[in-house]
């Protein structure tokens, strides 16, 4: 059942949400030994929330637009009495004293949340491979990852586990796992959903954003996570109109451009392949298709992996074993940091802290951090002009379809690159989503990214319809 | 060989050289706003410790930093007092690790300030710049426990987030005071303008007001800076003066002698009354700044901005204009005193009211210190009137005004139920003569040329009055007797 | 229509040779980015001690992405401004009004050492910087 189906068959009394949430515990218990998408499973709590809104239906009382739709969290989104971990040795059994917006909100529509998925650790990876506490497998084929960072989220949706699951999205945190595990990921326009709550990685790139089955769940979704949060002062002030309201309007008429940058050489030629009949499916509804070039976006990759670990090198330094999570001990203040630290960041974690400490530190700051910047605007400036000739963007999620697990874990500058048709949009703070479309030579599910201009989610989601429709 | 050609102005000067003593402060005062700067939780003094915290102001994981508008609307306040210009600004993250700071990075204003370009004006008149006056975070407190709670002794400490996240204002002002007096007196009248518009309680005490001194010394005349060192840990008016002394003689002693001076963070010890080096420059660490991603830039509209100023009250320095206009022949220190009290609107109106201003002034100055309580300036006019007239002396004018600053009323009043009425001048004359009669020798004495009998028969004539008399006019008469 | 031919993440970079990805091919010595040295510098001042095993390999991908964002060298930057925020959005202000404080049991339940309703932490050897 999707979610939309779930919801509309508790709020009218024909299933019970305790049912539901049971059918989905049952699920995950008989096939999360395999996958490793939790890293926590709230069972109990799960049952209890299910309950009270059995309890509100019996009442007469309406629990809101996803009552008794489960829903499974990354571990980086603040969970008022469940352990938040970022999948880090530095923050395990941190329990929040608070919940994130995101988690507020859900709460209030009536969904219930059944645990918190595993993830790069702290975000930062793009295969789930980074995690304290073990990878997670595809669903589709377990040799495989599941993209990250939010591969917990991803799988956890694709085997069923639960029909909507919210992730992070920094470079492509939601939008290549997506693509990886055949499931719809949206990374809103940044802003449209509040990040108070969600762990940190990079303050100016993240956006949290749902993982479903179906373009119309992640309507839903988006309808009840986005807006305005004075607790988070990027948050865009204005409410926006539902997405959900204007799904079925189709394409007809819209101008689509294929990103010629993101689409060419370097994409594998069956998920080209599946890009170009994606692309025939909008001209097929009407859509006006043509070639687009942002020439800057070849840059992405250089100012994202400079801008992301700057921001991280600072956004993680509270990490010190002062105040929660994890101490080592030593003689001094300073030491027991460095301790601590040293023992509770993983590999890549490290690895970004120095590069981002770097970029900033004295000397490099101009030549480093100051120029991706720039690049960012350059990026920003190039995606503005052609946003003058295109209502929409399409290229490939990402380059290759799954690859094996352990293929890219030695070769950090490898991994990176999973993330090139992603990061260009985190860094224009624009909308885009993936849609599963089809599957490459190796039968594992290849995504199509549509990108639309901030606040595009609409006509973006449109476009979303049309291609799932027409597989 | 001028001391000036010297690489370091003054190094192995001789002994009878001159110095100039160059001070430059840097303020940090407390906003008076009832939260913190980026979140809801108290900005209260005291209280048990890591109870006024919130998500925020803990750096908790996912915590978002939101901007306090009294807070920017205080630092206008400021902005606008100090004669700053006001402008976009920009938070950044200074990068550091140190336990009393939750997120191991406070945000403060860097390359982009809100206030630049400001002065402040000495009661002497003297304009002192202001660099800029920017808004930044507090951070927590530590105690240090063992080793006598030294910190570099301690066996471990505590930290309390009571104060993480209260917002400050950084004053940085130009090297441009010249002695230990001129800082004080700087610290002084800053402090009367953040008090005056609202921004703080400028309690020093409580930490409420926090000063930093850069203290460097040269030969007068040169037109170099020495290398300075800072000061920290200046607690009060008075250690600030003490401070900037030892640390100006020390350095002229060890340049006398040849040494260099070291760029140095010095600690201002209040028992020793000493400065001792907490670490040099070279030290000195990387913070990283960089633009702060969680806020957005800060651009307060040309508006609100005038709302501002429109209900900006009088600011020290004019109110000292306006009362040494009323009263022009006052010292200036006597002016600023009585502004430093918030007593120039009573003493404007007890003058503008037909009070002489010198006898005004000297009641404020001398016999207000503790506060005027009930008096009013009818009050005050009045009683300087009855001084005038003749028909009280100094010493009961005293005594009515502390009458009337415990319970108000008028002075005649008080005068009366003291008994104050003017003794007539035949009964202080048969007072004087019967005080001859009684003490011949000291008259003698007195006739010989002894002054100092002249205070031993006012003090009977007093005495034996219980102060009713003038004393000039007691003095007049022992004279004219003595013929 | 058929997807462009391009480049994914190519640029050029002048005396550079770039495979497919953009990255760049190192040509003889002398080139290293980042020394072994700084990058001890580095990690002291994000309070990480690396092994020695650890700070060569850092060593040699960090210089190996330095050499990656290389490539944005041969842009004009020159007129352009930085970008903090990607959107243009509004300051947000929020009225001087007091909220929920934490319950402290809570907060310091989750505290590695507490005494007295404080964080403990060793001696910190020195004031703040």
């Amino acid at each position: 059942m999707t979610a939309v189906e779930i919801a509309a068959a508790v709020r009218s009394g024909q299933r019970s949400a305790r049912s539901v949430v049971d059918e989905h515990l049952d699920v995950i218990a008989d096939g999360d030994a395999d996958i490793h998408a939790f890293n926590l499973v709230a069972a109990a709590q799960a049952q209890a929330r299910a309950d009270e809104i059995d309890g509100a239906v019996a009442a007469g009382n309406d629990p809101g637009p996803l009552a008794g739709v489960p829903v499974a969290l990354k571990d980086n989104l603040c969970t008022r009495g469940l352990a938040t971990t970022c999948s880090s040795r530095i923050l395990e059994g941190w329990v929040p004293p608070y919940n994130a917006t995101v988690v507020e909100q859900l709460q209030n529509a009536g969904a219930v949340v059944v645990g918190k998925t595993n993830m790069d650790e702290f975000a930062m990876g793009s295969s789930t491979e980074n995690s304290a506490f073990g990878p997670t497998r595809n669903p589709r084929d377990t040799s495989r990852v599941p993209g990250g960072s939010s591969g917990g989220s991803a799988a956890a949706v694709a085997a069923g586990f639960a029909p909507v699951a919210l992730g992070s999205d920094t470079g492509g945190s939601i939008r290549q796992p997506a693509a990886l595990c055949g499931v719809v990921g949206v990374k809103p326009t940044y802003g449209l959903v509040s990040r108070y709550g969600l762990v940190a990685f990079a303050s100016s790139l993240d956006q949290i954003g749902p993982f479903t089955t179906t373009v119309a769940d992640a309507a839903a979704v988006l309808d009840v996570i986005g807006g305005p949060d004075a607790r988070d002062s990027t948050s865009i002030s204005q409410p926006q109109p539902p997405v959900s309201h204007t799904l079925a309007d189709g394409v007809d008429g819209l101008r689509v451009g294929v990103l010629a940058e993101l689409s060419g050489n370097g994409i594998a030629s069956d998920v080209a392949a599946r890009l170009q009949a994606a692309v025939g499916a909008l001209e097929s509804a009407g859509a006006r298709v043509a070639e687009a070039s942002v020439p800057a976006a070849v840059y992405g990759l250089s100012a994202y992996y400079l801008i992301a670990p700057a921001e991280a090198s600072s956004n993680l330094a509270r990490y010190d074993g002062v105040r929660y999570g994890l101490r080592v001990d030593g003689s001094s203040t300073p030491d027991m940091n460095t301790a601590t630290r040293s023992a509770g960041f993983g590999d890549e974690v490290k690895r970004r802290i120095m590069i981002g400490t770097y970029a900033l530190s004295a000397g490099y700051y101009d030549a480093y951090y100051g120029k991706a910047q720039k690049v960012r605007t350059l990026i920003i400036n190039d995606f503005a002009s052609v946003w003058e000739q295109f209502d929409l963007l399409v290229s490939p999620t990402s380059p290759t379809t799954a690859f094996s697990l352990g293929e890219r874990t030695a070769d950090p500058m490898a991994m990176y690159m999973s993330d090139v048709c992603t990061v260009p949009v985190n860094l224009t703070g624009q909308a885009a989503m993936s849609v599963p479309y089809g599957v490459g030579d190796d039968g594992l599910p290849v995504g199509v990214q549509i990108m639309a201009p901030a606040l595009g989610e609409p006509v973006m989601f449109r476009a979303a319809a049309v291609l799932e429709a027409s597989l | 060989m001028g001391a000036d050609s010297l690489e370091v102005p003054g190094l192995g000067a001789p002994p009878d050289t001159e110095w100039e003593t160059v001070v430059g402060l840097e303020v940090h005062a407390e906003l008076a706003t009832e939260t913190k700067l980026f979140s809801a939780s108290p900005n209260r003094f005291g209280g048990d410790p890591n109870t006024h915290i919130d998500p925020v102001s803990l750096g908790l994981p996912g915590s978002l930093p939101v901007l306090n508008e009294k807070a920017v609307e205080l630092a206008v306040r400021v902005g606008l007092a100090l004669n700053c210009r006001i402008q976009p600004s920009v938070f950044a993250r200074k990068n550091y690790f140190y336990p009393d700071m939750p997120k191991d990075f406070q945000i403060s204003q860097y390359d982009q300030p809100i206030n630049v370009d400001g002065w402040l004006e000495l009661p002497s008149g003297k304009r002192v710049g202001i660099e800029r006056a920017h808004l930044e975070e507090d951070t927590g407190k530590t105690v240090h426990i063992g080793g006598g709670g030294r910190i570099h002794e301690a066996g471990y400490s505590l930290v309390d987030y009571n104060r993480a996240g209260v917002p400050l204002i950084e004053i940085v002002g130009h090297p441009e005071l010249r002695s230990a007096e001129e800082a004080r007196q700087y610290v002084a009248e800053l402090r009367s303008i953040l008090v005056a518009v609202g921004a703080s309680d400028g309690k020093m005490e409580e930490g409420s007001l926090r000063v930093d001194c850069n203290v460097s010394v040269r030969p007068v005349g040169s037109d170099r800076l020495g290398t300075r060192c800072e000061i920290k840990n200046v607690n009060s008016l008075r250690s600030l003066g003490r401070a900037v002394e030892y640390e100006a003689s020390r350095q002229i002693d060890q340049l006398t002698s040849g040494q260099p001076i070291e760029q140095q963070t010095r600690h201002w010890n209040e028992d020793d009354g000493r400065t001792h080096a907490l670490r040099s420059k070279e030290e000195d660490y990387d913070y990283r700044y960089f633009p702060e991603p969680d806020l957005l830039p800060l651009d307060p509209s040309a508006e609100w901005v005038e709302q501002i100023r429109q209900a900006l009250p009088a600011l020290p320095r004019d109110r000292r204009l306006r009362l040494a206009a009323a009263a022009p022949s006052v010292d200036i220190d006597h002016i600023a005193l009585a502004v430093e009290r918030s007593m120039d609107e009573l003493a404007l109106a007890a003058i503008s009211g037909g009070g002489a201003a010198e006898r005004v002034m000297t009641h404020i100055v001398q016999n207000l210190a503790d506060g005027s309580g009930q008096l009013t300036s009818e009050a005050l006019s009045d009683l300087v009137g009855m001084e005038e007239a003749g028909e009280l002396t100094a010493t009961q004018a005293k005594k009515v005004l502390a009458v009337l600053v415990e319970g108000g009323g008028s002075p005649q009043d008080a005068a009366q139920t003291l008994g104050f009425e003017a003794m007539d001048t035949g009964e202080l004359e048969s007072l004087v003569d019967s005080l001859i009669a009684e003490h011949a020798e000291e008259w003698s004495r007195f006739c010989d040329g002894d002054g100092k009998l002249t205070g031993f028969f006012v003090g009977q004539v007093m005495k034996a009055t219980q102060g009713r008399a003038d004393g000039k006019a007691v003095t007049q008469l022992l004279n004219s007797r003595r013929g | 229509m058929r997807p462009h031919p391009g480049n994914v993440g190519h640029a050029a970079t002048p005396a550079r040779e770039t495979d497919n990805w953009g990255g760049t091919i190192r040509f003889g010595m002398g080139q290293q980015r980042i020394t072994r040295a700084e990058c001890a510098h580095v990690a002291a001042l994000a309070r990480l001690e690396l092994t020695d095993e650890e700070l060569d390999r850092f060593t040699g991908q960090l210089d190996e992405l330095l050499d990656h964002v290389a490539e944005v060298e041969a842009l004009d930057l020159e007129a352009l401004p930085p970008t903090m925020h990607a959107l243009p959005i509004a300051n947000l202000l929020r009225p001087d009004t007091p909220g929920e404080v934490l319950d402290r049991d809570e907060v310091m339940a989750q505290a590695p050492f507490a005494e007295d309703g404080q964080f403990r932490v060793p001696p910190v050897l020195g004031e703040a910087p």
